[in-house]
């Protein structure tokens, strides 16, 4: 036995409880500190403390045995989560996020499982045990399998472009009926449930996770990551509830309520309601028209742009996901060093999602020592563009799209953008003519203001500065 | 607990949940997605219980993935929350930014 009989604590006694409710209080604190610059690191080590108060309390409950077992999990665990998140690169953040989140709604979704085993062993579950547990089975097992396709998208292991099968939002409607009667048929029958039953409304939820997000254009990614982020938090705030927990009910019904929040934010940004975002299969039609025509664009190298910008007076960069993909913050950073010291006038455009997250590019860009003041919200800068001399878009592509203005029947109509095309002259450095994550060509590769400079950022960003040095 | 008592506490921290997150810099978007991200590791206190009751070889499996998930869950959850937002600070930002804050209630003040 890992821990001595002494130190047994009930779940229900108030001094459990009163330390529960201060790691919740912590969790509040943490996540209020969260949403400003300047707290927000201290925000996250508060909400940890929270947790780790929060699994000490529990470790010392008498409920808790298989000491050995325990103590695997949360080696094993740790061991995964630091390795993890310690060689995680800056660029694949999202996709690290999704599996985090993907975890723990399997979490989730296991330990309902194993409160259904051991409720229907002792014979009839209670209605209000075993509605949460299904509840967080469900919904966990969706979190985890969307979590996972939302991974593989953004980690180019499945494709990123919407797949959309014939009948799909109709077959996903039965699919979801199928379950809730599953469901419905467990709860009558609860006085001896039957788990064959309740490992098919298991497998059915893990189908539908999968065919839930694998619709879903890799560019609406961090949208669904936030929602299933909010999924999972319900389904621990539902075992809170089937368990009697009270801090996993707090806990849970927090990140789901602050959860749904962020979605609708995040996709208030992007312009579009979240059932449109959800069910269009955004993207899907354009990449299945490929009547794409040859036309011209004008290509220079990186001697000509060192000149465009080493002589201009204002110049703005547009990174996207091609530079966070391409490490070249920091060579935009020697670029744009470079062109102050010539006295150019240096600013960033950051687009609420250029990247693959909200917030994406000012990760990088403040890693890259990038002074906070440089980077302007798209509100901001677009007022400014028709003074700019030169906007260099660097590895961006839907956010700049006019498109979205001009044409109405284009899949992103309505997005805003960051308004390169009204600058006076536009560089974009970009290794292809290839269209962006939304699937559809971009217009402003063909204006006449434009000229493409087809490398990787990181080279073309570096070959730039060294050819301004010599101006 | 009663039923009837833990709705109430769920629907209090639902409003919490609302009224603590709005009005969120994009900026920290991300950053603050992954916090509330790993504070629903706190799930793993649940797989600490479920596998003390476990019996057979299927439980215990069971509790003990429940458990290998949500630990990762929470350790890398505020790992990398941690990462992402130690980028944030700047030599000279902090003052700075100190100073807009003052700034602004003051202005609106007058």
């Amino acid at each position: 036995m890992i821990q001595a009989p002494t130190l047994a604590l009930s779940q229900s006694s108030d001094f459990v409880t009163a330390c529960y409710i201060v790691a919740f209080s912590l969790f509040i604190l943490g996540i209020r500190q969260g949403t400003h610059p300047r707290t927000a690191r201290r925000g996250n080590l508060i909400a940890a403390a929270g947790m780790l108060l929060a699994i000490a309390i529990t470790l010392s409950l008498d409920v808790v045995g298989n000491g050995a077992l325990i103590l695997i999990g949360i080696l094993l665990g740790t061991g995964v989560g630091v390795i993890a998140s310690i060689r995680v690169q800056m660029t694949q953040m999202p996709q690290m996020v999704a599996l985090y989140n993907g975890v723990g709604g399997g979490a989730a979704a296991l330990i309902s499982w194993s409160e259904f085993r051991h409720a229907s062993g002792a014979g009839s579950i209670p209605l209000d045990i075993f509605v949460p547990i299904l509840f967080s089975t469900v919904v966990g097992s969706v979190s985890f399998w969307g979590s996972n396709v939302a991974f593989g998208k953004l980690q180019d292991i499945l494709p990123s472009r919407p797949i959309l099968l014939p009948f799909q939002h109709i077959f996903n409607g039965f699919l979801l009926a199928a379950i809730l009667a599953g469901c419905v048929v467990l709860g009558i029958d609860h006085d001896s449930p039957s788990e064959a039953l309740f490992i098919a409304v298991l497998i059915g939820a893990a189908v539908l996770g999968n065919l839930f997000v694998l619709p879903i254009g890799g560019a609406d990614m961090p949208v669904v990551i936030s929602l299933l982020n909010a999924f999972t938090g319900l389904a621990a705030a539902a075992a809170g509830f089937a368990l009697d927990n009270v801090v996993l009910i707090v806990a849970g019904t927090l990140v789901g309520s602050s959860g749904t929040i962020l979605t609708i934010e995040m996709s208030r940004a992007m312009n579009r309601s979240i059932g449109n975002l959800l069910f269009s299969g955004f993207g899907a039609v354009s990449a299945a028209a490929g009547e794409r025509e040859e036309r011209p664009v004008s290509s220079i190298g990186p001697e000509d742009a060192a000149i465009k910008l080493g002589y201009a007076d204002s110049v703005v960069f547009v990174p996207g996901y091609g530079m966070a993909v391409a490490q070249a913050q920091h060579a935009v950073k020697e670029l744009a060093d470079e062109l102050q010291k010539r006295g150019v006038e240096v600013n960033f455009a950051i687009h609420p999602v250029a990247g693959r997250m909200p917030g994406h590019m000012n990760v990088l860009l403040a890693e890259a020592d990038v002074p906070y003041e440089q980077l302007k919200e798209m509100e901001e800068i677009n007022p400014e563009m028709p003074r700019t001399d030169v906007a260099v878009v660097i590895g961006a592509n839907d956010v700049t799209n006019p498109a979205a203005k001009d044409d109405p029947d284009s899949p992103i109509a309505g997005m805003p953008i960051i308004e390169v095309d009204q600058a006076r002259e536009v560089i974009v450095i970009k290794r292809s003519l290839s269209p962006g994550f939304a699937g559809i060509d971009n217009d402003l590769f063909y204006k006449e203001n434009t000229s493409m400079l087809f490398s990787d950022a990181k080279g073309a960003a570096s070959d730039i500065a060294a050819q301004v040095e010599e101006l | 607990m009663s039923l009837i008592t833990e709705i109430t506490i769920f629907v209090l921290a639902a409003f919490v949940g609302f009224e603590v997150i709005s009005k969120v810099p994009t900026t920290l978007h991300t950053p603050l997605m992954s916090q509330t991200n790993a504070i629903h590791g706190i799930v793993m206190l649940g797989g600490l219980i479920v596998i003390g009751s476990a019996d057979d070889t299927l439980e215990k499996l069971i509790g003990t993935i429940a458990i290998v998930f949500g630990t990762i869950n929470i350790v890398g959850g505020f790992l990398v929350t941690d990462r992402m937002l130690g980028m944030f600070r700047g030599r000279d930002r902090k003052p700075k930014q100190v100073e807009e804050e003052t700034v602004t209630p003051g202005e609106a003040g007058q």
